[in-house]
């Protein structure tokens, strides 16, 4: 057992523990401190198989951007853990057992394909800021710009609808 | 490592952001288990760009590097979603008082 498997081993029973964390734990502030060790888990997965820029983007946009955002929303509100109403047991009953089912059957269903053993090799420079870089201000530049667009029309869609009353300042 | 164990990776980490998201009534972490799908695929993505890296796509480059600036670009509409789901939730909570995800049904009205 190699250094690599044994740190694949490591990183996917973070993963998974940390993701059991976060759909388990009463008060959503722990779910969101769960959330950010899966993604921190995530991000050492994208190293083990040399994608260096995206484990960087994901700490980055992820467990930096997206997860401080969440933190500040549940803050705001002011939740508690007894905020959480309770659901139905039958409801939370049927909503694991349907959970499972999907797994079991797209485990059974892949197990026995051809791709399963396929070994990943590591050790190139593809996954590096230069390579991927010059990927994307040359072939993918286009997509490159409408994401900015789409990012102007998802800020200006947020502040729409976090103002105070919206409907009154249209028809201003 | 061989790629099945990058999937059964993917699909248990799936399994449990769908059994948190079909559990859960706060609608934050139904919205943060929709997060960990999403992760959960972006992993899978990459796993199989390292599974064609020698396959050579349109441009003259490797796959792979098509792959990563696939999930590259996924990440960007994820942080976008983001930004208007929480709004969503926060225009939600200023009206209803609660994050509570039935209470969305009020819609229909």
């Amino acid at each position: 057992m190699g250094i690599t498997q044994i740190l694949f081993w490591f990183l996917t029973i973070l993963a998974l523990v940390a993701a059991i964390g976060v759909i388990s734990s009463k008060n959503p502030i722990y779910s969101v401190l769960w959330l950010i060790v899966v993604f921190f888990a995530i991000s050492g997965h994208y190293i083990l198989m040399n994608a260096q820029f995206l484990a960087i983007v994901n700490i980055i946009v992820y467990a930096g951007a997206i997860m401080v955002l969440f933190l500040f929303v549940i803050m705001l509100m002011n939740l508690n853990a007894e905020a959480e109403p309770v659901k139905n047991v039958y409801m939370k009953m049927a909503g694991i057992i349907s959970g499972l089912t999907l797994m079991i059957v797209l485990v059974a269903a892949l197990s026995h394909s051809d791709v399963q053993n396929t070994i990943i090799r590591p050790g190139t420079s593809i996954g590096l800021i230069k390579n991927l870089g010059k990927a994307l201000f040359n072939q993918y530049v286009v997509p490159f710009e409408i994401s900015s667009v789409l990012f102007l029309s998802a800020m200006i869609g947020a502040i729409m609808l976090g103002k105070k009353d919206p409907v009154k300042k249209i028809s201003l | 490592m061989e790629i099945k164990w990058y999937l059964f990776l993917s699909i248990a980490l799936f399994c449990i952001g769908m059994i948190g998201a079909l559990t859960r009534r706060n609608s934050i972490i139904v919205f943060m288990c929709i997060e960990l799908m999403l992760n959960s695929v972006n992993l899978l993505l990459i796993a199989f760009s390292k599974m064609h890296m020698a396959t050579v796509n349109a441009f003259g480059t490797s796959m792979a590097t098509s792959a990563q600036i696939f999930v590259f670009f996924i990440m960007i509409v994820a942080a976008a979603e983001v930004t208007v789901g929480l709004a969503i939730i926060v225009m939600m909570y200023r009206n209803t008082h609660s994050i509570d995800i039935n209470f969305l049904n009020r819609l229909k009205n």
